[in-house]
């Protein structure tokens, strides 16, 4: 069902969106108000679950019978209104709040929403996060589920920015609408509602005082075994990540790594329980530090998740986010290769990872470190395939001539990225040089790269700038592997080996021997 | 339903925003249009006072770009240039980031861009060059001169052990009595030592750092932490 999160805006899907489009055709008519016993079946179980609580069930059915139920009835029609099942779950206000949410995700993986379906189905997720919000809701929801929502909830708000966008075909029915529903998918509501699920749910109090053995939360994955609920609380948890994922669609990478920070990104949480979670929060902070700069974390992350996909994804072929999951795979090993070729630490990534890098892109970057304007095409075409689907958060000025502005956000980002890229130009070409030497004079370098002295300075400043990553607190943090310092007129260079933790090694080693030793005594005794 | 803005926060704000600085204004609630006004002070706040905040500064550009109607182009530029004196940190992009690409194609934000792209790339000699040019720009924020002054010598103390006064005189824009000035002053009090070259002028020693005597950082790398060696106390025991 996660299926519906990401990117799907295949150009098809958006002219099939501006007209007032009815996906089911005369000869099967949809008729909202049947509903099928299969389905009857499914609503009553589903809601008799989430009444008693039981976590296993309710996944099974979210997971499995919905998939399923879908796949047979619902191929290419609407799920039954909620109107037609409600008389089957007592009318229940939230049940019926979470059986839209499902109901609008599944039109919206399968379908295409019309204007007014978008609308309506951000009145659904106000009204659903109002009733969370209230603390009302006593349930206890699978994290997949609560995931899901919050990923559901930033990919419409996406979309719609993106429909919104494309001004130029829209019919006075379609301009009429957005300018009467203009809260609908704002960008105040959107951020509001999440950092509302963040500050509500405490979540950043429950994970500071878990760490000091005060409070449990990553140990019992989430979930609440003395009869709370836990949505409130894992709603707010994710919404941190849905954060981070909507500034860095916005392009302001700073605020979204800043909305994370209480997430330990370098252990294993709640957001590793979930794959979907798991990738998307990975994917955006590997995003944002390599727009910070700051290579050498964008490559780690992105290697450690990568390897754990190249792991796992078997176990994944049957899951409804499958394709998702490979998608994603396939961006992150695109931005792994402009990280690398704009800071080659190779040893950083895990033979595993690297082999499939060389496999995918070990030509292209070759051919990324000559900087040609081949190179910079390389780039570009790197990017634009692994970057987030930027947006504009405004919305249309009607009263000019209209015309789309759904491209805008990710030219300006783009644009950005290829000038880092330029300024960065000739850093590979001195590196090469320096790989060379253990000693070499300003001079000689600059008769070898065929420029005069002061650029040779200057671009060995320029390497030392960008390879040097300042931190908030003034911290200097070095990302080069080839490293040098000038004495007046002299280059000394000094190529950082990789250090062999050999200590490491053998210590890991006595502990195997004693190990066995001790094996082998019971093995005399017996 | 609710069709209407979700902002729960504003109400409580406006009454008791006076008890609020903006900082924490920032902090307790980030997406609140009506803080605007109180940014747009605070970013001229930060150019009298040479203070800095990214984040509030951030906030701001990003309500612009929420409502570009609202943009001031003259407080824009204000962040611009406190963020080029907050270099080597990469502020300058995270803004650009957020401006769309039809005012960052107009003046002062053209210049801007160019004279980013100089300390970007360390071409100080051009830099200082344009910066003279454009004097109504960059003067407009006290202490622009010294905080670029203070990413030459950030840049050079990355890559020098010993600099070439005349390399040194190029970065930060400074020659003659002036700069003997500066060195004075750098000797006292930064560890800067002043050596005779070999015949033309004078060597500038800067202080050792792991960045320019890279072998300085080797000797952490190889050590074991004490937490490992313990697992194997039992064995030795």
């Amino acid at each position: 069902m996660a299926a519906a999160s990401y990117d799907y805006e295949d150009p098809s899907h958006y002219e099939a969106d501006s007209a007032t489009h009815r996906p089911q055709q005369d000869h099967q008519p949809y008729d909202p108000s049947f509903v099928p016993d299969s389905v009857k079946t499914f609503v009553v179980h589903l809601y008799r679950h989430i009444r008693e609580k039981n976590v296993y069930e309710i996944h099974q059915m979210y997971e499995g019978s919905f998939q399923k139920l879908s796949d047979r009835l619902f191929k290419d029609t609407p799920w039954p209104s909620v109107d037609a099942v409600a008389p089957y779950v007592d009318h229940d206000h939230v049940f019926c709040l979470l059986y839209k949410e499902m109901w609008f995700r599944h039109l919206y993986a399968r379908l295409s929403p019309t204007p007014k379906q978008r609308i309506d189905s951000w009145d659904n997720y106000c009204s659903l996060f109002q009733v969370v919000l209230h603390g009302v809701v006593n349930m206890q929801l699978p994290n997949q589920w609560l995931w899901d929502m919050v990923d559901e909830f930033v990919y419409q708000f996406q979309s719609f920015c993106q429909y919104r966008a494309k001004m130029k075909n829209k019919t006075e029915q379609e301009i009429a609408l957005l300018r009467q529903y203009d809260q609908a998918w704002n960008v105040y509501g959107v951020l509001n509602f999440l950092q509302a699920l963040v500050e509500k749910s405490m979540i950043v109090q429950i994970l500071e005082q878990e760490k000091e053995g005060l409070e449990q939360f990553t140990a019992t994955d989430g979930y609440d075994y003395n009869g709370g609920s836990n949505v409130l609380k894992v709603l707010g948890y994710f919404s941190m990540v849905g954060l981070l994922r909507v500034h860095c669609l916005l392009g302001d990478y700073h605020t979204g790594l800043k909305c994370l920070t209480p997430i330990d990104i370098s252990q294993s949480g709640v957001y590793t329980i979930v794959i979907g979670s798991h990738i998307t929060t990975i994917y955006h902070y590997g995003f944002a530090n390599l727009m910070l700069r700051r290579y050498v974390e964008a490559i780690r992350e992105f290697s450690k998740i990568l390897l754990y996909i190249f792991k796992t994804k078997q176990y994944h072929q049957k899951s409804p986010q499958y394709e998702q999951i490979l998608k994603k795979n396939e961006q992150m090993y695109a931005l792994l290769a402009i990280s690398l070729s704009l800071c080659p630490q190779v040893k950083l990534v895990t033979e595993d990872v690297n082999t499939q890098l060389r496999e995918k892109y070990g030509d292209k970057m070759i051919r990324m470190q000559r900087y040609d304007d081949e190179a910079y095409a390389l780039y570009d075409e790197l990017f634009s395939y692994a970057c987030p689907k930027f947006i504009t958060p405004s919305a249309p000025v009607y009263e000019e001539p209209l015309v789309n502005y759904n491209q805008d956000a990710y030219r300006l980002q783009l644009k950005l990225f290829l000038y880092e890229v330029k300024q960065q130009q000739l850093l590979s070409g001195v590196r090469t040089f320096l790989k060379l030497y253990s000693t070499i004079s300003i001079g000689k370098l600059a008769s070898y790269m065929e420029v005069d002295e002061p650029t040779v300075r200057s671009i060995l400043m320029t390497y030392k700038h960008k390879t040097h990553v300042v931190d908030g607190d003034g911290k200097v943090t070095s990302n080069a592997d080839v490293d040098f310092y000038i004495n007046d007129d002299t280059i000394h260079v000094v190529e950082s080996k990789t250090t062999k933790r050999y200590g490491d090694y053998f210590m890991r080693q006595i502990i195997k021997l004693e190990e066995i030793i001790n094996d082998m005594d019971r093995v005399k005794l017996d | 339903m609710a069709r209407e803005r979700e902002n729960p926060k504003i109400q409580q704000q406006q009454s008791s925003s006076v008890l609020y600085t903006v900082e924490q204004l920032v902090a307790v609630n980030p997406y609140n249009p009506d803080i605007l006004p109180d940014l747009e002070n605070y970013v001229n706040e930060q150019v009298s006072s040479l203070t800095y905040s990214l984040d509030a500064n951030l906030c701001l550009l990003r309500l612009y770009q929420f409502e570009p109607e609202r943009m001031n182009t003259q407080i824009v530029s204000r962040i611009l240039v406190k963020a080029l004196m907050a270099m080597p940190a990469p502020d300058f992009s995270l803004c650009l980031f957020l401006i769309p690409e039809r005012v960052q194609m107009e003046e002062p934000f053209k210049t801007l861009i160019v004279l980013s792209h100089y300390l970007e790339t360390t071409r100080f000699r051009q830099f200082w060059d344009e910066a003279a040019k454009n004097r109504s720009v960059v003067e407009v924020v006290p202490g622009f001169e010294q905080a670029i002054q203070a990413y030459a010598v950030h840049v050079l103390s990355l890559t020098y052990q010993k600099v070439p006064r005349p390399v040194l005189a190029e970065a930060i824009n400074v020659e003659g009595l002036s700069l003997d000035k500066f060195l004075e002053h750098q000797v006292t009090n930064c560890g800067w030592v002043i050596e005779k070259g070999q015949g033309r002028g004078q060597l500038i020693v800067l202080p050792r750092n792991e960045f320019n005597q890279p072998e300085l950082k080797k000797s952490s790398a190889d050590s074991i932490p004490l937490e490992h060696i313990t697992k194997i106390f039992p064995i030795l025991g």
